[in-house]
């Protein structure tokens, strides 16, 4: 195969500090024509700012040092601003992250497609209008000879990740740049963008940087991938050999995630029910047609995890603001042990407050930035159990050490800490209350993979040493298979299915939960394909369940 | 010690910045071991050209230009820190309130405010000292109270932005009370941007002050102060006589000096975030 | 599109309700007045009888809400009652001032507003270079100095030392346009000046704002032309918040007017207010009170509309 780009001991530089730091150290990359290249790796390995560079563009306040960029025998590095913008948009064009931000809020879909064609010359408005709509229609858009006259904000998420797919495909470039494109989706609608960038790819023929940190996503579509870490790179491989079988450690713990399961006896399933919420029906506006939870029933046992699974915008966090009674709801009630809490926050005792705590899905914003960790996890202590001076402290000292942290953290503020160490340190401060229930709304989806892993991990140890039960909220079904004891399956604002986990996974399922279950990516090259090839002949319709 | 080393790093404009504020600081705590004369003695001819004697000459009655500048400092800065002092107590406090409490105490709140800031500051301060009378109480608590809704409505957005943090949340599902709330969750991580509205805040009022007492309408002579002694001197400056630039050049200088630092405060505050 | 203009007509009736409520204060706070009105501003040794007549004569005879009605509809009538100090109609007093204030924030506007515009996208463009550093600075201390230390500097060049344009800007109705251009040279440049400072500040935060946006990002990744990026990308989404910035200026420019004209002793309204509150002429005091309120109002009002008008996402909506 013929090479297209090659960049060799690349090197980037960031400016923190007032001084200049390496983020990328030096990473040799090679493209050939038509081939997709996985870059992964967690935060920090540069590997949005490797995609740039090869387009020669960096952001702001970073800049490139060596040592060459060559695209179709054309050295980049040096190049003057000119050539390099005849060559962007034309032969290298880019898919960003965020579809809702990359796209002009001021102008129709298709002027923006037209952009790049009709400005570099090579069609005009007419032409590159035809080709968009046979783009829209291979990328399964709905309505693709109008759908280009919409605003940006006038399409769905989904819709509009396709139509930048489609933008970056209008001068029919040589390379495309995808730069995390179905992080910011939900499993169901990512499954779509993956297969449309998929195909499209497939049928012109592009060589694509795929770049992600999700490697059951990079899986389905790469040729070769790349793993990164801290700048530098792991190992590299064609995605089947890396799969099955990982030279590297970093790379095997990448891939054997999610893999922590333990099996409970569940059969005393009417036993030690600590909470139960009964006919639950809540709304923002208070009335009785815009109902955000409808009829929802759960029971949550002693010692259990109960996991709470739906899409954006399913309800799922509303039921944990109902739970803690920040939203007092409509109509139902929540029962602590056999005790109806008052609906309303205020109205509940300290004692009442002190058995069920939360933990947030962004340790950055769960912590006060002004309060040191003793402050964090003292706080507690001293409100509930009146707990002063050494005494506090010595139970501080306990807490970190249940969550595994040095005892000298206890004078750290939080930007002292890692992302997993504030997560844990927002553990210890829902411990230290002595909880009966922690409410855990998705506290590994804002973590690095490996550190998300040790999260969940410490969750399951603390359970088994406490006998404390969850209602972990998440969307990340992986996580649940891990983690949890029973399941239950939201779909706006209604429970479609819930149950012993294992029964809920297995067949049948509810069709929602069938279509969520075979969303989830899975570490096998050929599962995007065989998932279509499947959905295809039960005549499944992908955006069935999905609001546009 | 944390600050010592801010300012060793602290860039040209910010050492600048900070010596014009301390100058001015130091004539206003000290002012009559530094002044030659007493505030209201008259000491020669009008309007003196500068001499060894008479350091920046003489005003409109003959008073030492020099000495009824340093006790200008020490009478303008004081009623513009007391005034900012007061308006962001009050500020503060409703914002806060509206902020935690939200409902109808906010909407009552903001919806008043909102008028009051559809007003013209000065305008509005002109009606009321011309009904209330131009008393140094009377000028500190209006300008504290017209200034206290841009205040109100800063304060008020800042603690919106932390009253949604989780940890904000996270101390309510404990069951701390709204005092906890504001002055241990919320107060700490307003400081940086009130701190730096409350170097603007001054300055405005500063100007402000100068600008009623310019037009009369603020602190009354013979009671040395800036903006009046700018007044007084005015005539002066079409014989070619220089004196009214003087006060009016020492305003811009203490202004020119706070904004020095709240530019470099800014300057480090956007840079802890990330 | 009935979204878009309930939320114009939402807008603009607060500016209404707004408008009530100052008059009712700028009413109510005279009768607020401590001690009887008619003793404070006739003195101490006033006898009962003129006292008397005087309130008659401000109608202090009759219950609040009925004179505060009657005020409001001779208002809105144009009679704006009787100048306390001269006798004469406050009307007649007013007309001529304001014109002459418009006339002058005008001039200051027509120069100040392209400009600052257009030195506030070449600092967000070439940010950071000299001319980025210098303007700031230049800006930075423009603001921070009081309107009339600027007059005075200009006074003392312009006028004192080159001989070059009058320090005192007096205009009447004889003068032909030039003329009357050239007398108020100096209040005018002032005032550009001032205003300029805050106008480029703002103008240019809100062009960096845009400028960080990632759909600028994109549009430079597909190769487009740096001016074409400027022109198409980030000029329609920076609209709204320019004109944001134009009309709260203008807002400013009004009340920054009444200072520049006391120092160049011109026959403004802002000249007027000044002296009938140290005069304490109530009802002139009241009447140009209320008039720079509306125009400040109304310029508020306007920037809202148009910010509304010109952001995209309102204008199109799902």
């Amino acid at each position: 195969m013929t090479e297209i780009l090659r960049m060799t001991k690349l090197k980037i530089e960031g400016f923190s500090d007032e001084q200049w730091v390496p983020i990328v150290k030096g990473v040799d990359v090679r493209l050939d024509k038509g081939e997709v290249l996985g870059l992964i790796g967690e935060s920090g390995a540069g590997k949005s700012t490797i995609g740039l560079a090869s387009m020669a563009y960096t952001r702001m306040g970073c800049r490139i040092t060596g040592d060459s960029i060559v695209f179709d025998g054309m050295e980049l590095f040096g190049a003057d601003e000119e050539f390099l913008r005849k060559i962007r948009g034309t032969r290298i064009a880019y898919v960003a992250q965020s579809a809702a931000g990359s796209f002009n809020p001021a102008h129709r879909l298709i002027k923006q497609y037209a952009e790049a064609p009709v400005q570099h010359g090579i069609m005009n408005f007419d032409e590159a209008e035809k080709k968009a709509v046979d783009i829209y229609r291979r990328l399964l858009l709905p309505d693709p000879e109008r759908i280009g006259y919409r605003y940006p904000h006038q399409v769905s998420g989904g819709q509009l990740q396709r139509a930048m797919v489609a933008m970056a495909m209008a001068c029919t470039p040589d390379i495309i740049i995808f730069d995390e494109p179905t992080t910011a989706l939900d499993v169901t609608t990512q499954i779509e963008v993956l297969a449309a960038i998929k195909k499209i790819t497939r049928e012109f023929n592009t060589a694509a940087l795929y770049i992600t940190h999700d490697l059951a996503v990079v899986a389905q579509i790469a040729d070769r991938i790349m793993v990164l870490r801290y700048g530098e790179l792991v190992e590299e491989n064609n995605a089947r050999e890396i799969i099955a079988s990982p030279k590297e450690e970093y790379t095997r713990a990448l891939l054997s995630v999610r893999t922590l399961t333990e099996h409970k006896d569940l059969s005393e399933s009417e036993k030690d029910i600590i909470l139960d919420v009964r006919d639950v029906s809540a709304s923002y506006s208070g009335k009785q047609t815009d109902l955000v939870l409808e009829d929802i029933n759960l029971k949550i046992r002693r010692g259990r995890t109960v996991a709470l699974v739906g899409e954006s915008g399913s309800g799922k966090s509303t039921l944990a603001r109902v739970i803690t009674g920040l939203l007092p709801p409509l109509k139902g009630e929540v029962i602590y042990e056999g005790k109806a809490l008052p609906p309303a926050l205020k109205n509940r005792t300290r004692e009442m407050l002190r058995l069920a705590q939360m933990i947030y899905q962004m340790p950055d914003t769960a912590l006060n930035p002004r309060h040191k960790v003793r402050m964090v996890i003292g706080r507690p202590l001293a409100f509930y159990f009146g707990m002063r001076g050494q005494e506090r402290d010595n139970r501080v000292y306990e807490l970190l050490e249940q969550i595994e942290l040095p005892r000298k953290y206890i004078d750290r503020y939080p930007n002292e800490l890692s992302g997993g160490e504030k997560q844990r340190v927002c553990i210890a401060r829902s411990l230290a209350a002595k909880p009966d229930l922690i409410i855990c709304d998705e506290p590994t989806s804002a973590l690095d993979q490996l550190v998300a892993e040790g999260i969940l991990k410490l969750l399951q140890e603390l359970q088994n040493e406490l006998r404390v039960s969850y209602l972990f909220i998440t969307h990340d079904l992986a996580t649940v298979k891990a983690i949890s004891d029973e399941m239950v399956v939201m779909l706006k604002g209604r429970i479609v299915e819930q149950g012993v986990k294992k029964d809920v996974l297995a067949p049948p399922h509810h069709e929602y939960t069938e279509l969520l279950l075979s969303s989830v990516p899975e570490m096998d090259p050929d599962w995007l394909d065989n998932v279509l090839e499947e959905r295809k002949r039960k005549g499944i319709k992908m955006q069935e369940f999905v609001q546009s | 010690m944390a600050f010592l080393k801010l300012l060793r790093q602290s860039p040209l404009s910010a050492r600048i910045g900070l010596a014009m504020i301390l100058i001015n600081v130091f004539a206003a705590i000290f002012t009559p071991w530094i002044a030659p004369y007493t505030e209201t003695e008259v000491v020669g001819d009008v309007w003196l050209e500068m001499s060894r004697d008479h350091l920046l000459g003489t005003d409109h009655l003959g008073r030492d230009m020099f000495t009824r500048l340093i006790y200008g400092a020490r009478n303008t800065i004081a009623i513009a820190f007391i005034t900012t002092i007061l308006s962001f107590l009050v500020g503060i406090i409703c914002g806060f309130f509206a902020a935690t409490l939200g409902g109808w105490t906010d909407q009552f709140l903001s919806r008043f405010i909102d008028i009051l800031m559809a007003f013209p500051t000065l305008i509005f301060a002109l009606m009321v000292l011309s009904v209330v009378g131009t008393s140094i109480a009377a000028l500190i608590v209006v300008i504290a109270l017209l200034d206290s809704t841009r205040v109100y409505r800063l304060s008020r957005a800042v603690a919106m932005d932390i009253e949604v943090m989780e940890y904000v949340e996270a101390a309510r599902l404990r069951g701390e009370g709204i005092w906890w709330i504001m002055r241990r969750e919320i107060l700490p991580n307003a400081m940086p941007p009130l701190v730096a509205e409350f170097g603007l805040r001054f300055c405005f009022v500063f100007l402000f002050i100068a600008a009623l007492s310019f037009l009369g309408l603020g602190i009354q002579p013979p009671t040395a102060d800036w903006g009046g002694m700018v007044r007084e001197n005015a005539g002066a400056i079409t014989f070619g006589i220089l004196t009214p630039l003087f006060p009016a050049g020492a305003i811009a200088f203490l202004t020119v000096g706070v904004n020095l630092i709240v530019d470099w405060f800014l300057h480090i505050a956007s840079g802890l975030k990330d | 599109m009935s979204g878009l203009r309930g939320l114009v007509i939402r807008r603009i009736l607060m500016g209404l309700v707004t408008m009530f409520v100052i008059s009712l204060l700028i009413f109510v706070g005279v009768e607020a007045l401590p001690g009887d009105l008619a003793t404070a501003i006739l003195g101490q040794e006033a006898t009962p009888e003129t006292v008397a007549a005087f309130r008659k004569e401000l109608k202090l005879d009759l219950p609040p809400h009925v004179r505060y009605i009657a005020w409001l509809g001779d208002f809105m009538k144009g009679d704006l009652g009787t100048s306390l100090a001269n006798k004469r109609p406050v009307a007649e007093l007013i007309s001529w001032r304001f014109a002459n204030t418009i006339f002058l924030a005008a001039s200051a506007a027509v120069l100040a507003v392209p400009l600052s515009i257009l030195l506030g996208i070449l600092a967000a463009l070439y940010r950071n270079s000299l001319f980025d550093k210098t303007i700031s600075m230049v800006t930075l201390s423009t603001i921070s100095f009081p309107e009339f230390f600027v007059a005075y500097i200009l006074i003392a060049l312009l006028s004192v030392q080159l001989i070059i344009f009058p320090s005192i800007s007096n205009i009447n109705d004889q003068m032909s346009f030039a003329q009357k251009i050239y007398s108020i040279v100096l209040p005018c440049l002032t005032l550009t000046l001032v205003v300029m400072a805050h106008m480029m500040r703002q103008t240019r935060a809100a062009i960096i704002n845009i400028l960080a946006s990632p759909f600028i990002e994109m549009a430079r990744l597909k190769g487009i032309k740096r001016m074409r990026v400027i022109v198409l990308h980030a000029f329609p989404n920076a609209l709204s918040p320019v004109i944001n910035v134009v009309a709260i200026n203008l807002a400013y420019l009004i009340v920054g007017v009444v200072i520049v004209e006391v120092v160049f002793v011109y026959p403004g309204l802002g000249q007027l207010l000044v002296d009938s509150v140290s005069k304490r002429d109530i009802p002139v005091v009241q009447a140009s009170g209320l008039i720079f309120a509306a125009v400040y109002v109304s310029l508020n009002l306007l920037a809202d509309v148009a910010s509304i008008l010109t952001n995209p996402r309102m204008r199109n909506p799902k």
